[in-house]
Order: C-alpha cells, then structure tokens, then sequence
C-alpha cells in the first residue's frame, strides 16, 4: 500500500485513550511503518470527549488528516462527533451500540462486544487492548510485535498484569475474523522507520540534557508542563536539578540567578506563563545573563482553549518586555529540529549572553512524531564567554560590560577572585555601576546591539523545501511544516509547489526570506492564528507583502487535506 | 593588597542616601559582618532589590546581582543553587519584600534555602517618594493616602514564622553592634533567614523616627528569651501592637534541613561546576 492509513480511538477522558494509541503506534512504528499520532483532549481531568489519531503510511508521515479509516469508539459520542469524518470503506469498531445501518452506507460497522472480551482475559480494563488486537488483525498484521509492546508498557505491572493484556489482544484479534475485513496494510511495507518515537517536549527535554542544562525551573502549565515532568523524573540520573517555583515570575528570575553564577539553566511555560515572566527578559537582556525560555503555545488570550493549539504568540515573543534589545526565537517545526535545535538554544545563549525564546505549541508538544535518522553527536556543546582565573587576576581592571568590537565582553562568574562586579538591571557602565550618562547609556545600548551582526551570521537559514522553481511558495513558521510536506507529496506534479519554513525567525533572516519571496511565482503564507503574524513580520522586515493568507485558529490544527485544497486554488 | 577591615567592603562610589539615612547604619552593619565573617568580597553574592535600599548594590564591594523591584529573592536561590560555596543574601525594601514580591518570601522560607533576606524596612516607598506600604501604620498621611492609609499593615515577622523560616529576627539600622551581631547570625545559619530592620527614613517618614524607636525598641535577652519556641516567637511579634513596645533580637532560630542539602544531585561540586560533556541521553521514552 502506498495509501496511508489513519486510526482514531475515541472515548471519554480517563479511558487510557492516549495511552492505548500509543502503544499501537510504538508497535507500527517497530514494524517499520512512519506513524505520525496526534491527541485531542479537554481541560478535565475525568469526562469529556478524548481521541488520539494515528497516521500510518510506507512513507513518511508528519502530519494529521481529517479523514479517517478506522474508528474505534469506546463511546456512542464517538461515533457522533467523528462520523462525518470517515473514508468510504471505513471501519467502525464499537461495544453493543445501537446504531443506525442506513447512516452509515458503504462503511463496515463492527459491533466488538470489548467489555465482554475483556472480562473473559480477567479484568474489564483491559476493553483498550481488545480493540487494539482487533485492529492489528484488520491491518493486516500479527500480534508478536504488538505483544512486545505490552510488555514493554505494562512490565512493570508483574507478569500476571502482561499475560492478561496478551490474552485480550488476542482475543479481540481472533473475534473480528469473522467480519472478513481486508488487510490496510501489507507486512512486508514496513522497513525500518527509525530508532525514536516522541513528542517536541520529549525530544526538548531530551535535548536539554544532551546540552548541558543542569537546572530547569518552572511551573506548571499546558502544554509546557510534560518537559517539567520528564526532567523531573530523569533529574537524578543526568545529575541536574528540577526546581518548581510558587510562580512564573520567580521561575525566571531563579533561573537568571543560576545562570548568573554560570550553570546552564532554563525556564519552560506557555503563554500566560510567559506573559508574568516578560519583566524578566528585560532583566536577562539587561544583566547579559544567558537563559533559555522555552514556550509552548496554546489557544489564547487569556485561558484561551487550555489544550488546544495555536500560534498566535510570534509577534509577542518579539515585542516582550519594555524597552529594545537582542534576543533569539528558535522555532523547530517537529520534534527532531526540536531535539537539535533546543542544544543551539543553550550554545547561542551563552555565546551571546542573552535570552533565547524556543517556541513550541501543543501540536508539537504532545504529538508523537518518529524522528528518522537521529544524531545524538550532532550539536557540540560549546562554552563561551567565561574568563578563567588567571587571566583575569592578570588584568588590572575587569569590566563585566566591556565596550567590544562585536558586543560580547566576557563574563567573570560570582565566586571568582578578581572579577567583582554588578550585575545591574540598572543601565550602567563598563563595570556595572549604575549610570544615567547620556554617552555611556548610546554606548551600552549599542553594545547590546552590536551582537546583531553574529548573531544573524551564525544562525542557520529559512530551508526551502521542494523544487526551486515552483508555481507556488508556500512561507510557514514552526508546526506547520508537518501539514505542508506531506501535503506537497500528495500534490501531483513535484514542480508546482515549494516551500520556505522559517525555523531561526528572530533576528529575521530578511535577505534570504525576500530573496526567496521576490523570485517566487506566487506565495501563499499560512499560519494557525489569525493575523498571519509572520506575514505582517515578513512585510515590515523586507516590504514583501504576502496577499494569500490562509489562516486557522479554531484550536485545532492544519489538518492535511485543507492545505491539499488550499494549494490547488493556486496551481 | 588585602585590606583588614570592613572597608574592603567599599566601592569607588560614595553612598547617595539621604544624610540621617538609617540606609547607612544597615550598610555598615553589613560590611562589619561579612568583615567578622572572615568573608571576602568574592565570596559573596548580594542580590539587590529596586529602592532607595537596593541602590547599595553599588557602594557595596561584593558580587551583586541589581535585579527589579520585588523580585531580589529568586535570583538569590537560583544563585545559591548554583554554587553553594556563595554566601548569598538579598537586601530588599519593604517594598519590595512585603508587596510587590511577597510571594518570594513567603515560598522561600517555606523552601528553607540557605540565604539570609534583610528588608530594609523604612515603611515607605521612599525611593518612589514616600507612598505608603504593606508596612505603613493605619491612618498614616502620604502622597497616594491624603485622607490616612485605610489598610491593616501586615506584620512581617509573624508572616515568616508562619511561612516556615528558620530564622527570624529583628534589627534596628541606628544600633550598628547589634545588627551585625544579627546579620552574622543570619548569614551563619544554615537555611532561610530573615532579618526586618527598623530603618527610619528621614525624608518620607516624619513618625518612625530614630527617636522615635529609641523609645519603643528594647532587646530581647537572651538570658532570658530563648528563640527556639515558634508560640513564644509569635507571641514576641506581636508585642508592639499589645504594649506598644517593639523587641529586637532573634525570635527563632530552628535547625531544619535546608532544601539543597536534600537534593543528591548538588551534593559534591556546587552545578556551575559539574562537567556538561558526555550525556547521551536519546532514549526511547
Ligand atoms: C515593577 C515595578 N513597579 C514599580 C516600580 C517603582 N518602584 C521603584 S522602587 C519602588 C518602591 C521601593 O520601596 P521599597 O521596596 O520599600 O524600598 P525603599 O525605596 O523604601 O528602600 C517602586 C514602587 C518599579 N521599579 N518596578
Ligand atoms: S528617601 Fe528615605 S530611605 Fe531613601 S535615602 Fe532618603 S532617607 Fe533614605
Ligand atoms: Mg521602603
């Protein structure tokens, strides 16, 4: 098959749903098909309606569509809320609900009695795996990889635990023969889809560690929260320290003051979180303490749809905090730019001693991408701008704020014998006194400016997808890149559409963005918030002003199909 | 050339304060500590709030950390996490401490990590010429209360002790020898101190004036008052609005485990120092 295949379990939340679709997807995924698995969930802890949906293709996948193959629903609401959305030939897999035959022509209704099923492998809990094992055989494959998984999953819980879910799975395996379905997929298509299965908070988390970061300080708040709880729980293991605060606001600034005496540190929230931290980024900025802030977007103003997706924080991570100075946002479009680019975050921060906003948003943050081939050696950590003791007690006058050529002055760290100095929120001068000169206030302030210049040499460039020449450019930001590659397979002819995805947006990579632009047929900017915050971004950086804007911000994301009939308006 | 005494404490810069200032008295106190602390300058991480208070951080010669308003105390723990060996304090405002970042005193005392707070504490925002604070005595004229301050003033003292410090004391700025008695106290305990100083403010406080607290301060004996009892500690707060007379001293001081040493990952070398290199951490989650 070279068709994709796209499974969703849905049910109440507190139902394992999440839980269930992974391990189908992890055993995919090991069989060697590209798995893409996306979540939907309310703010509630037990009720409300969940789903997770898995995309199953020989080649890649990155991304989720509307339309559905298989549905399993653990509830008549499932079945309500997602009907629409089935291909013709889907399968529907229920427990005994009463549903209409005539609203469901040329789709297979296969009525699975789960919680029977599950009460005969000994325990009712397990009406997931049932399911599960029913739609391993429908797509066409045994259970001896799926079998693995449960033991890797459920281990921990005692043989007896394992036994039972292996019992269910087959049971639901061998009860849906009878509905004579044919296979989705074929074996022998999957090859290896690589090592790792994760989320861009997994893979953030997991970077974080790889670069060095030895205190993560935060406080809760979807969906930033996960990178908080892996750290957590690895903390004791790579030797760093996971620190939660009674608030935002002092999240940032206990990082800062670790920073300060030189430990690689770090803060994580989502935009209400950042919004109490902003004061603090002046602070970072002003005292040239290098910090990482990562945010992860959600569905705002305010409370917004706490578990729903949007990025509509851009021009917000630009803008925050009064007053002007350098800073980097690093947006990464799955989780493998995630993984690498979280590590350039640490390295660009302590390189130029300033704030590096990373920007994620919940479709990143808790979707399972497959990361392909994966290079753990790939970004070096390199440690910068420290002065070591001899050299500084070989100077007869440190200045903390020296008035460089590029900017950067090098940072004696508190506890070190002769650099004693202010770090000073103050404007101040090349010591760190506090000043209100008129002279030394020009000179600091173009000081700070003056890392411009590197900071935009050493940042990697906006990556064009596809063929050079194209009928249609495509320009997008951070997590739509999934959306758009995948929908830029399905188009036919390969030369109608390219596409320029901006990952390094702050400072704005302006010469190869209008370049591109200038030189593109058409373009066509979309963007999952309202305003097309990048195109306006794009306007005032190089003039270039993108007049097709297809924007989303109903929570969810760009669902592939839609941009599959978004691009087919232009070529 | 090492200077063998508290002016090594000094920087290039003269103070700026008001002349009659109780900034001065706290500031001498300070550097007389940390001197009797046998504690270098470079040992030393002071992080400053923004007040007339927090303007020390350049007349004092130590690291300091000039961070914003009301927020002197996170950077303060992050900085004591990071390497341990720093005696880190933060010198704060009322201001600051008891509003704008109350919560930080508050949850850090709850924490137990080792740094020492001293609030200056001159019941005005003074640098901000004189409106009234958390601090402020009912009916109290300012600039933002013609009319006299409505609001109860809260009592800081009883606010750390119920918040779980482990140390509490209070100083006077105009008696020098008793407060570095008290701030060397304060910085040699092992966990979260709290020193709330008395300090007039010549400018903006007309009522609590140095004579004003010669008259009501007396100091808690401590022949007589042991600080090791939270009831009798409270009961001391509160002396002032009982009897009208206002204790200094230390009210309590409790051996608690701080919150670092309970962390096996910063036993050994403080974290600034633990090597980056070699974590391959990629692993399927
Ligand atoms: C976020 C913020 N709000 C307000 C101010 C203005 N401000 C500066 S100092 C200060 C009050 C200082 O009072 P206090 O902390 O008691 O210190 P003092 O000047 O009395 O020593 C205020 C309100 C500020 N700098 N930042
Ligand atoms: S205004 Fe008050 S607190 Fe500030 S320097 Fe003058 S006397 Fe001291
Ligand atoms: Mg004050």
């Amino acid at each position: 098959m070279d068709k994709e295949v796209a499974i969703k379990i849905g049910g109440e939340a507190g139902f394992g749903i999440k839980v269930s679709g992974l391990i189908l997807g992890k055993t995919l995924f090991s069989a060697g098909f590209k798995v893409f698995g996306y979540s939907e969930y309310p703010s509630l802890i037990r009720g409300g309606h969940n789903t997770y949906q898995l995309n199953i293709a020989k080649n890649d996948v990155l991304s989720v569509t509307k339309k559905i193959d298989i549905l399993v629903a653990l509830n008549l609401e499932t079945v309500e809320l997602h009907k629409e959305e089935l291909n013709s030939g889907a399968v529907i897999i229920f427990d005994g609900l009463k549903l209409d035959k005539s609203d469901f022509s040329g789709v297979n209704l296969v009525d699975l009695p789960l919680t029977d099923l599950a009460e005969s492998a000994g325990g009712a809990l397990t009406r997931n795996i049932v399911a599960l094992g029913a739609v391993m055989n429908i797509l066409g494959m045994d259970l001896q990889l799926f079998n693995q998984e449960l033991e890797h999953e459920f281990g921990d819980k005692g043989a007896k635990v394992v036994t039972m879910d292996k019992k269910a799975a087959q049971l639901g395996y061998d009860y849906i023969k009878k509905f004579k379905i044919g296979a989705y997929l074929k074996k022998e298509d999957g090859s290896k889809a690589g090592d790792y299965i994760m989320t861009a908070n997994e893979a953030t988390a997991q970077g974080m560690i790889q670069a060095g970061c030895k205190l993560y300080v935060a406080y809760p708040m979807t969906p930033a929260t996960s990178i908080m709880h892996i750290l957590s729980a690895k903390q004791r293991a790579y030797d760093l320290v996971v620190h939660q605060t009674e608030d935002e606001i002092s999240a940032i600034g206990t990082a800062i003051g670790a920073a300060a005496v030189g430990v690689r540190a770090a803060t994580g929230t989502s935009g209400g979180g950042f919004a109490l931290m902003v004061e603090s980024l002046g602070l970072a900025a002003m005292t040239e303490i290098p910090l990482v802030i990562i945010e992860s977007q959600r569905t705002a103003p305010a409370t917004g749809l706490p578990t729903w997706t949007e990025q509509g924080d851009l021009q917000f991570m630009i803008r925050a905090a009064h007053g002007e100075f350098p800073r980097f946002i690093i947006a990464p479009g799955d989780a493998a730019e995630a993984f690498y680019m979280i590590q350039e975050a640490f390295n660009l921060a302590e390189k130029f001693q300033l704030p590096v906003i990373f920007l994620l948003d919940k479709l990143l943050s808790e979707s399972d991408f497959m990361l392909g081939d994966i290079d753990p050696d790939k970004i070096k950590i390199k440690r910068e701008g420290f002065i070591n003791d001899d050299e500084l007690e070989g100077m007869r006058d440190y200045k903390r704020y020296e008035l460089t050529k590029n900017g950067i002055s090098k940072r004696a760290l508190p506890g070190q014998l002769a650099g004693v100095h202010v770090i000073n929120s103050d404007e101040h001068d090349e010591y760190g006194y506090s000043t209100e000169a008129s002279d030394m206030r020009t000179k600091m302030m173009d000081k700070r400016f003056k890392k411009l210049e590197q900071m935009m040499a050493d940042m990697p460039e906006p990556q064009l997808y596809g063929q050079r020449n194209a009928d249609l450019t495509i320009v997008a930001w951070g997590s739509v890149k999934g959306a758009v590659i995948d929908a830029m397979r399905e188009v036919e002819d390969k030369r109608s559409v390219n596409f320029l995805h901006l990952t390094y947006i702050w400072p704005f990579p302006a010469k190869r963005v209008k370049k591109v632009l200038e030189n593109a047929k058409n373009v066509l900017l979309v963007e999952n918030n309202k305003t097309g915050q990048l195109g306006d971004l794009i306007r005032q950086e190089t003039g270039f002003e993108i007049k097709n804007r297809f924007l989303k911000y109903d929570g969810r994301p760009f669902f592939r199909e839609e941009i599959i009939k978004e691009i087919k308006k232009y070529i | 050339m090492a200077v063998a005494s508290a002016a090594k404490f000094n920087t290039s810069i003269s103070p700026t304060w008001c002349p009659g200032c109780g900034n001065y008295g706290i500031w001498a106190a300070l550097k007389q500590a940390l001197f009797e602390l046998n504690l270098e300058p470079h040992q030393v991480l002071i992080s400053y709030d923004i007040g007339c208070c927090g303007n020390g951080a350049n007349f004092t010669r130590t690291y300091a950390f000039h961070s914003l308003h009301g927020r002197a105390i996170p950077p303060a723990v992050g900085a004591k996490l990071g390497n341990k060996n720093l005696a880190v304090i933060a010198v704060i405002g009322d201001g600051g401490a008891y509003g704008e970042g109350i919560q930080h005193l508050i949850h850090s005392a709850r924490y137990n990590v080792d740094i020492t707070v001293l609030v200056h504490n001159n019941q005005r925002f003074s640098l901000t010429t004189g409106q009234a604070t958390a601090t402020t005595p009912q009916k109290t004229v300012t600039l933002t209360t013609p009319f006299g301050e409505i609001k109860k003033p809260i009592n800081p003292l009883l606010l750390s002790l119920d918040s779980g410090a482990s140390f509490v004391a209070r100083g006077f700025a105009n008696d020098g020898k008793h407060l570095t008695e008290l701030i060397k106290a304060a910085v040699n305990h092992k966990g979260f101190s709290h020193v709330d100083i008395l300090q007039p403010c010549v400018s903006f406080n007309k009522e609590n004036t140095n004579e004003w607290y010669q008259n009501v301060i007396y100091k808690l004996d401590s022949h007589k008052y042991k600080a090791d009892d939270l009831i009798r500690a409270r009961e001391k707060a509160e002396e002032f609005d009982k009897n009208g007379k206002m204790p200094i001293g230390i009210f309590y001081q409790a051996e608690r485990q701080t919150y670092e040493s309970q962390i096996p990952q910063l036993a050994g070398e403080p974290l600034y120092k633990k090597s980056l290199q070699g974590v391959n951490c990629l692993v399927k989650l």
